[in-house]
């Protein structure tokens, strides 16, 4: 009796814990050194580089609720651009420039615009879920269009000059500072949401995304979980947006749009959905490839893009991380 | 004495069709009730307006004597009342361990907790694996139940129901799609629910409706035509007719 107790209570819960830490650990490695390459092999291009961490957030907030709750969304920008619009008018209108509570302003209005668009979007299922979304998306670009007074509409919200870090780094020139900056934040979050996916939070999103009917069955209210990870989701996409607005100084009503939240959603299939490793992978190669097909081919780089996509979702459809991470799999109960 | 679980009078009419009419029954602790009747009696639609899944034209349910007709599935379940499906709803990615871990950090309010693992929670493992045990399903612990067989699929059905500690346990069809040879685990996993819960199963396996059960209660288009123990079932004319239709006079006159 006692034999077969402590038998099934040891069995293999340890290993599975330190794995977890240690894929963790591999994963912030594996940023580190690209940051590290990418810092050394583009030296003039860290504006590109800077941008691509912006929208590396954006990209992991909207894994959280399409990859881990298996919510349909276009509109995703809008929790993006809320939280840009929120550091950037506190800096231009409030003199609120230090960088960190920029950042955090920017957190808090991507958690508002995720309540409201979650309340909204959540409302339905399927078709009209992607519809409702699409709405969102427009309504919130009207309203910043037409509240010129704080987002300076078509023309952008200029004047964002952030203080130096912690009193200490300032800005420069070469967007070095920025740069530092970001992959810190990437760090940070990527860490933190890598314990919440392993939480009993996470656990009961994936549940929702496999079977809500069976959620419900067993007394956990399906909506107000997802609410849940529509406002954690908006926090992420938030920061992404201020530190866009932070880093470039800037922020356009192109962060509101449909289109970016389109192409959110295209890195996210790309790199392979509920992994967060997929949405780092994707943002890189599409922004990356984009990058380096426009400056090659500038008449027909859209054409490349759009072949290549096409070329990913046929032969690759759990993604290009997703993809891998099941050959691996299969290599390794081959080699058993 | 007020009944564990009671439905008084309940109805529900699709257009003219009177799917359910004024069905009443009650349960009380420990009791090992199987509902029969043969097909389109409206027993799925019966289970369904009992949790919440479709409202009444009227009637009422009580649980411990306190109307839980207004609440939602959610909350119904959160009273004590819990079903299993008949056609098995389970997530097939994750493993057996995540699913009944997941129904007692459900059941223990910690569902919602954004940090740690249930790993780490030492209580969630003991009782994940006290569970799995019962039903033998530690071996396969960790292997996605998209991997799994069918009927360990309806074992683990049941443990979900266990892990809830349900106070009314609805069981839709529990040996539905398993093979007659594996019947026998259900059965045995049946046999391990805790005395004083109160069992409602919907079955068409005779065998295990009268090995299971202490009462029976047909269901026949809609009403209640027999409420008694499982040796009586079978002799009253009633249920004869509505199983066999004229048949079953002529077999009773043979």
């Amino acid at each position: 009796m006692s034999i077969t107790n402590t038998s099934a209570t040891i069995i293999q819960p340890l290993p599975a814990a330190s794995s977890n830490w240690l894929r963790d650990l591999v994963g912030i490695a594996i940023i580190l050194a690209a940051a590290i390459v990418g810092y050394f092999l583009f030296p003039n291009n860290l504006a590109l580089l800077t941008r691509m961490i912006a929208i590396m957030l954006f990209v992991l907030s909207l894994d959280l609720v399409t990859g881990y709750c298996g919510v349909a969304t276009l509109g995703h920008a809008a929790l993006f651009g809320a939280g840009a619009y929120a550091a950037g008018i506190a800096a231009a209108h409030f003199g609120v420039t230090e960088p960190i509570t920029m950042i955090a302003i920017g957190a808090v209005g991507g958690a508002v615009a995720g309540l409201v668009s979650g309340v909204v979007i959540l409302r339905g299922h399927g078709l009209a879920q992607l519809v409702l979304s699409i709405a969102i998306i427009h309504l919130f670009h009207e309203a910043a269009n037409k509240a010129s007074n704080y987002t300076g509409g078509s023309d952008g919200l200029a004047g964002i000059t952030p203080d130096p870090i912690l009193g200490l780094f300032e800005f420069d020139l070469w967007g070095r500072t920025a740069y530092v900056f970001g992959i810190v934040l990437l760090i940070v979050i990527f860490v933190l949401l890598r314990i919440l996916v392993r939480s009993p939070f996470g656990l009961l999103c994936r549940g929702i995304r496999q079977d809500p009917v069976r959620v419900s069955a067993m007394g956990a209210s399906v909506k107000r979980t997802l609410i849940k990870m529509y406002v954690i989701s908006g926090v992420v996409a938030g920061i992404g947006g201020a530190f866009n607005a932070v880093s470039t100084q800037v922020v356009g009503l192109d962060s509101l749009s449909f289109t970016n939240s389109a192409e959110a959603l295209v890195m996210l299939v790309l790199g392979g959905v509920g992994t967060l490793f997929g949405a780092l992978i994707g943002t890189i190669v599409f922004i990356g490839v984009e990058d380096f097909v426009s400056a090659a081919n500038p008449f027909h780089w859209l054409t490349i893009v759009g072949a290549l996509l096409i070329a990913v979702v046929l032969f690759a459809p759990k993604g290009l991380y997703g993809t891998a991470a099941a050959l691996v799999e299969r290599y390794r109960k081959g080699g058993k | 004495m007020t009944a564990l679980f009671q439905v008084d009078r309940l109805k529900k009419s699709f257009g003219g069709l009177d799917v359910t009419r004024d069905v009443s029954l009650s349960l009380q602790k420990g009791d090992r009730v199987a509902l029969i009747g043969p097909n389109g009696a409206g027993k799925t639609t019966f289970v369904n307006l009992v949790t919440g899944h479709l409202r009444p034209n009227s009637g009422k349910v009580l649980m411990d004597g306190e109307d839980i007709s207004t609440f939602n599935p959610m909350l119904r379940v959160r009273a004590g009342l819990v079903r299993s499906f008949q056609v098995t709803r389970l997530f097939a990615d994750m493993t057996p361990e995540q699913h009944v871990a997941l129904a007692i950090l459900q059941r223990e309010g910690k569902s919602g907790r954004v940090a740690g693992t249930f790993q780490a929670m030492p209580d969630v493992m003991r009782e994940t694996y006290a569970i799995l045990e019962t039903l033998n399903l530690v071996g396969l612990a960790r292997t996605p139940v998209s991997e799994i067989a069918y009927g360990q699929q309806r074992l683990l059905e049941i443990a979900l129901a266990m892990a809830l500690r349900p106070k009314v346990l609805l069981l839709d069809e529990p040996a539905a799609g398993v093979p007659h040879s594996d019947t026998f685990l259900i059965e045995n996993a049946l046999a391990q629910l805790p005395d004083d819960l109160a069992v409602l199963m919907i079955e068409h396996d005779m065998d295990l409706v009268f090995r299971f059960a202490r009462r029976v209660i047909v269901l026949a288009a809609g009403e209640i035509i027999f409420d008694g123990s499982p040796r009586e079932v079978t002799e009253d004319a009633r249920v004869r007719e509505a199983y066999l239709g004229s048949y079953g006079h002529a077999s009773s006159a043979a």
